[in-house]
């Protein structure tokens, strides 16, 4: 049976990485897993695998009107349509600013002659690359741009296989949802401090309104307060692993190597995490 | 007034514990503002007294009229967001555009303001803070991020205080733009991993894509010195000021369990910072 798993967080910087390529390199021996890197601002998932092989490289386009001046009279109704600010209608000439842009055609719709068109305009790239039996797909918002959600789309689309690891995003707003919508399982990496509880807390109440089902894995364990399992155990949120802050786990993974090709003894480990998630959904 | 902004590409470099910190140094002077608002945790350590609560309103959402709609599937088929199903809106993934208003024949959709999180002006031991809270899942965080500035610049003003420090997201999308635009220096924090320098390396382009001034803090630079190397010799190339090295020590994370600046509690990070502060305060 296919299975998608979302590694997600509400706070940067708590493993996410960390745990989506251990998953891939300990499944390894199992067939074909897909990386699908949606944090599209800072791709990092691709950088562990040095070895890789790029397959494929394109660029993501998104839809924005094209104003065809010869019809336009320049009466503004497009501009006053647009939800995003993205159109400005001067006396002689009409101003697109495409970084506001969601591409939702509302100004094609309204325009009396029929003078806005459509076009498209590239806001990243997706990579598609092998290392192994490990696929590696992401994507990469260029520089400047603020809408990552398109490009999220793209980079899940082209992931496809019968194991798709999908790592998010940080925060809780709507990168994050985009990035664990259509998964079956969403894991969340959060460590055991105040920040780490707080953003735990906030990620979940997105996850119970997406109905997403969900576990928690404590990375860094050892430091901070013991809050966050009193919280689990209040709340009945299965914590499915902890990885312990350790200087060489930290060691390993500051070089951009996967922790688990280094201490393969913790391979079983995220083997047994996904039966988990398996059981867990059966 | 001049804005300080501290920004990262890479989450959980240090961006929060560093803003606590340069807040408990330079007490008294500044407003803060947190604009890392669907993850915020600055007021985990300056524990404010919120003394004013404001609505956000974010974008605008789609509701049907089910005693007017024909179920035509007009609206399904214009909307670009797949957001209408079984002629029912799914608010999550309703950007606001409208186009279903638009072409619904019998007039049955409208669109509608959200309250979608809540901005706060309070007061803490250091001075004011302006912070929020996104819903969860929420969109328009860049919105958010502008009124929480906005706000931040107008209290500073009132009260005759020359500095804005900010808390900003980590990434280089959209909240990330909105915390950068307009500030005076953007200290951009990192870490010496693989993934830390990769980030930066973007973080700093976005940073002078909107020509932001810049300085580097290497965060747990002892952590992995060929690494710290490598982000002094980027910093050097590019005539970027690489304006703190701090340590890796427990008195980070024990500061912050016991809702204190690093600063507050002493050691080698808070001298790292204070060093720091005072190299920031020379550059504006």
């Amino acid at each position: 049976m296919p299975l998608k798993i979302s590694i997600a967080s509400g706070k940067g910087g708590t493993g996410k990485t960390l745990v989506a390529t251990s998953i891939a390199a300990s499944l390894d021996q199992g067939g074909k897993v897909t990386i699908a890197d949606c944090d599209v601002e800072e791709p990092n998932s691709y950088l562990f695998f040095p070895e890789r092989k790029l397959l494929e490289r394109k660029e993501c386009h998104v839809t924005v009107p094209v104003i065809d001046e010869e019809k336009c009279t320049h009466c503004g109704k497009c501009s006053d349509v647009c939800a995003y600010h993205a159109l400005a209608v001067l006396p002689q000439t009409v101003l697109l600013f495409p970084e506001l842009c969601h591409g939702c055609g509302a100004c094609t719709i309204v325009c009396p002659e029929k003078a806005v068109g459509e076009g498209s305009r590239s806001v990243g790239e997706i990579f598609v690359a092998r290392s192994g039996e490990t696929e590696i797909v992401w994507g990469e918002l260029a520089l400047g741009e603020a809408r990552t959600t398109p490009l999220i789309r793209a980079v899940k689309e082209r992931a496809e296989g019968e194991m798709v690891i999908v790592d998010c995003p940080p925060g809780t707003s709507c990168s994050m949802v985009e990035a664990v919508r259509g998964s079956d399982f969403c894991l969340l990496v959060t460590e055991p401090t105040p920040f780490g509880l707080y953003d735990l807390d906030i990620a979940l109440k997105v996850l119970e309104k997406m109905k997403m089902p969900h576990a928690v894995l404590v990375n860094k364990s050892g430091i901070g307060d013991r809050k966050v399992y009193g919280y689990l155990a209040r709340r009945k949120i299965a914590l499915l692993m902890e990885i312990p802050l350790e200087r060489r786990i930290a060691e390993i993974y500051s070089r951009g190597e996967i922790f688990v090709e280094r201490m393969p003894e913790w391979k079983a480990r995220f083997v047994g995490l996904v039966g988990r998630i398996g059981e867990m959904l059966s | 007034m001049k804005q300080i902004v501290v920004v990262s590409g890479k989450g959980g470099t240090g961006k929060t514990t560093i803003v606590a910190s340069l807040a408990a140094l330079c007490s008294g002077r500044a407003v803060y503002a947190d604009c890392d608002v669907d993850a915020p945790d600055l007021h985990l350590i300056l524990r404010p007294q919120v003394r004013e609560r404001r609505d956000f309103t974010g974008i605008k959402r789609a509701f049907i009229d089910g005693n007017k709609c024909v179920q035509c599937g007009s609206c399904q088929e214009a909307c670009r967001f797949s957001a209408i199903s079984n002629f029912q809106v799914d608010p999550a993934r309703c950007e606001g555009c409208g186009v279903c208003s638009l072409v619904c024949p019998e007039e049955a959709i409208e669109m509608n303001e959200c309250i979608a999180g809540h901005a706060y002006i309070s007061d803490t031991r250091f001075g004011p803070l302006v912070h929020a809270d996104l819903f969860p899942g929420e969109e328009a965080s860049g919105k958010l991020v502008a009124m929480v500035r906005e706000m931040a610049r107008n209290l500073a003003e009132s009260q005759h205080l020359d500095l804005v420090l900010i808390d900003g997201s980590p990434g280089i999308g959209c909240p990330v733009i909105a915390s950068l635009s307009g500030a005076d220096l953007a200290l951009v924090a990192t870490e010496p991993t693989i993934t830390g320098e990769h980030d930066l390396e973007r973080i700093l382009s976005v940073a002078d894509h909107f020509g932001i001034k810049t300085a580097i803090c290497i965060n747990k630079f002892d952590l992995n010195p060929e690494g710290s190397q490598r982000i002094e010799d980027l910093a050097g190339k590019k005539g970027i000021m690489v304006a703190g090295r701090l340590p890796f020590h427990p008195s980070v994370v024990e500061a912050m369990v016991a809702g204190q600046a690093v600063v507050e509690r002493g050691g080698p990070v808070a001298r790292a910072i204070s060093e720091m502060w005072g190299f920031l305060e020379k550059q504006l």
